[in-house]
């Protein structure tokens, strides 16, 4: 019982930390970045046209010549009482748009994640187990292309064929233009949802195939599996009973810090086919030199990431009976 | 391996139980049921096809390394045949090659009869949990992940699964193990308990013959003697038991031949009482064995140049 409340002490402090770390990083970066928020806003014929008194306004508002740690104490200090400011771009709360981001993106990163993680786990085990093999061959040609290749070159090509040459899928949004968000169906969503999360899945694959891969090679190398061997054992009853459980957490691991990869991606997959999801929010967020929102953006990516090696350490007590009682106690 | 049709139905003819055949000499125990060993291994040549460490890495190729040369060797039903080699000499080899499994670049040649029948890769590989069972080394052997019992049941058909688990109950009472031990992974296990699982997952398959390999390293003296013991309870029902060790003490206390193990090849099969006196041993090296021993005075040959004077002997001892 200590144990546990300690424990979840330590996560809770560790939580805390990162959050105020990510957030000071941010906005130095935001204060450090070249772009002039008021012109990258208000357009150059507007700043010319402007009066110097209007240009102090919109100085003001957008925080320009603030020191940074001015500004972020006084966004700090809002944001312990729980206000994170309003999006200068959006001209509504953080939270708000955050929220209304991270749901529009959730499906793409959700079905993203699962597809590639259970893919590159089928992959990796088929080519793992047969080292050398044709399989293997093919499944290692395809993770070293697909690894180097650039995500964001992998969308416009699946874009050019697939929705503008067979034209089988819409070329970007994540609804029908002119269709209130209300009244679109699932099935459209998921016609919408489809080219965009198969490029961030098909690129997430090389990934965790490879590692899954190397993994399989060391089990099948290993000395239980001889003596199962020479107990009669070998093809599927080999792969499910030994080489699938000890990869289990190796897998776990791969796909919980997986998520890091997927949300990265999504900026740029985001961009590609305008899907309005969080990493196209970060985008705007970046350029229009918009720091609370890119901060609130951070603050929830980095959240939900945290969430993800969490949900892995603690699973790494329930399939591994080794590591049960550090879990419960050591940490 | 060979074709199975060029091959006689048993690699040797009647004779008498005293007489030298098959490159051995019987020791008490051992019997000729339908006047065939249990297990004839004969020139059995292993070599792996290896880059030629020796060369530059981009103009190295291919060479076969031979690493088991002509090797001969018989087990009788109802005996413990010790093969005693020094560590790292490839007895572990031996007993890949007897179980089957064979790297994909190794090449295997020789002859195998088992109970009888002349063997190839497959039919070996069919005999794996089925007629010849491993007993390894350490507890490593041990699915990390999996609960012991599910591990001693093995993989099996669900029509079998009741059967088996009936047959590892008793394995358990018959080797001392509480229930509870079901339920552990290989992690909680004492040493002890460790070695009679690993006995246990070989004899629930009911093999006629049993390779261990190496069984006793790691084990204090009471729990080494044990492990041998039962093994030797093993062969008194009439299986036979391959013992691979570089312990030539523990083998001799169990063991009814010996087969000395150098380089690669089996210089000597003879009986363990041979060893009474070193004038019954027919090889050099078996003798320097001997003279190396403790009760012997701990001889150790002078240099490598006498080593060369066991290799010119062998032709003589065959």
């Amino acid at each position: 019982m200590i144990g546990t409340l300690r424990y979840t002490a330590v996560q809770v402090a560790r939580f805390a930390l990162l959050m105020v770390a990510v957030s000071i990083v941010t906005f130095a970066l935001v204060s450090a970045s070249p772009i002039d928020p008021v012109q990258a806003n208000t357009g150059q014929a507007a700043l010319l046209s402007m009066s110097a008194e209007k240009r102090e306004q919109l100085d003001e508002r957008w925080g320009v010549g603030e020191p940074l740690w001015e500004r972020y104490g006084q966004w700090a200090s809002d944001a312990i009482r729980g206000d994170f400011g309003d999006s200068l771009r959006f001209n509504a709360p953080v939270t708000e748009v955050v929220a209304d981001r991270l749901a529009g993106s959730a499906l793409l990163l959700v079905s993203a994640w699962l597809i590639s993680g259970a893919l590159g786990l089928v992959l990796g085990i088929a080519a793992g187990v047969r080292q050398g093999g044709l399989l293997d061959r093919a499944v290692c040609l395809y993770c070293y292309v697909l690894s180097a290749t650039p995500t964001f070159w992998l969308a416009i090509v699946l874009l050019m064929v697939f929705a503008v040459q067979l034209g089988w899928f819409p070329v970007g949004f994540s609804v029908p233009i002119g269709a209130s968000a209300a009244t679109v169906s699932l099935a459209e969503r998921l016609h919408h949802l489809i080219l965009p999360a198969l490029t961030l899945s098909v690129t997430g694959v090389a990934n965790i195939a490879l590692h899954t891969r190397e993994k399989a090679i060391d089990v099948m190398a290993s000395e239980y599996v001889r003596l199962a061997r020479t107990r009669g054992e070998g093809g599927m009853s080999l792969v499910v009973r030994h080489v699938l459980r000890n990869l289990l957490l190796p897998a776990v691991t791969l796909q919980f810090t997986s998520i890091s990869e997927i949300v990265g991606g999504s900026v740029l997959v985001e961009q590609v086919f305008s899907y309005p999801g969080l990493g196209q929010a970060t985008v705007t967020a970046c350029l229009g030199g918009d720091a609370p929102l890119l901060v609130g953006l951070a603050l929830a990516t980095a959240a939900v990431v945290f969430a993800g090696n969490l949900a892995a350490n603690l699973l790494y007590g329930v399939i591994d009976p080794r590591m049960r009682r550090e879990v419960r106690h050591v940490r | 391996m060979i074709e199975r049709a060029e091959l006689p139905a048993m690699p040797h003819g009647p004779h008498a139980d005293a007489e030298r055949h098959h490159h051995h000499t019987h020791a008490a125990r051992s019997r000729h049921p339908g006047s065939h060993h249990l297990l004839t291994v004969e020139d059995l040549t292993v070599s792996f096809s290896m880059y030629d460490e020796s060369r530059p890495y981009f103009r190295a190729e291919r060479v076969m390394r031979e690493q088991l040369h002509h090797l001969s060797l018989s087990v009788h039903e109802g005996e413990v045949v010790a093969v005693v080699g020094a560590s790292g000499s490839g007895k572990t080899l031996l007993a890949d090659a007897i179980l089957g499994l064979y790297e994909p670049n190794a090449r295997v040649s020789g002859r195998i009869w088992f109970d009888g029948e002349a063997m190839d890769a497959s039919s070996l590989a069919r005999l794996r949990g089925h007629g010849i069972s491993l007993v390894p080394q350490s507890v490593k052997h041990l699915d990390p992940l999996m609960r012991i019992g599910r591990q001693v049941v093995g993989a099996c058909a669900k029509s079998e699964r009741a059967r088996r688990e009936q047959r590892m109950r008793e394995l358990f009472s018959a080797y001392g193990l509480a229930p509870e031990v079901e339920r552990m992974y290989p992690h909680e296990l004492s040493g002890g308990m460790a070695r009679r699982v690993l006995l246990m997952c070989a004899l629930m398959d009911e093999p006629r013959l049993i390779v261990a390999d190496e069984p006793t390293p790691g084990l204090d003296l009471e729990l080494a003697v044990h492990a041998l013991g039962d093994l030797r309870s093993f062969a008194d029902r009439g299986g036979g038991v391959v013992l691979i060790t570089h312990d030539i003490d523990l083998a001799l206390s169990v063991a009814d031949r010996v087969a000395v193990f150098r380089d690669g090849t089996i210089v000597e099969e003879t009986a363990s009482s041979s060893f009474d006196d070193p004038d019954l041993l027919g090889h050099p090296f078996s003798r320097a064995l001997w003279r190396a021993m403790p009760q012997h005075g701990f001889a150790v040959p002078r240099d490598r140049g006498s080593a060369k004077d066991f290799d010119s002997g062998r032709e003589g001892t065959r």
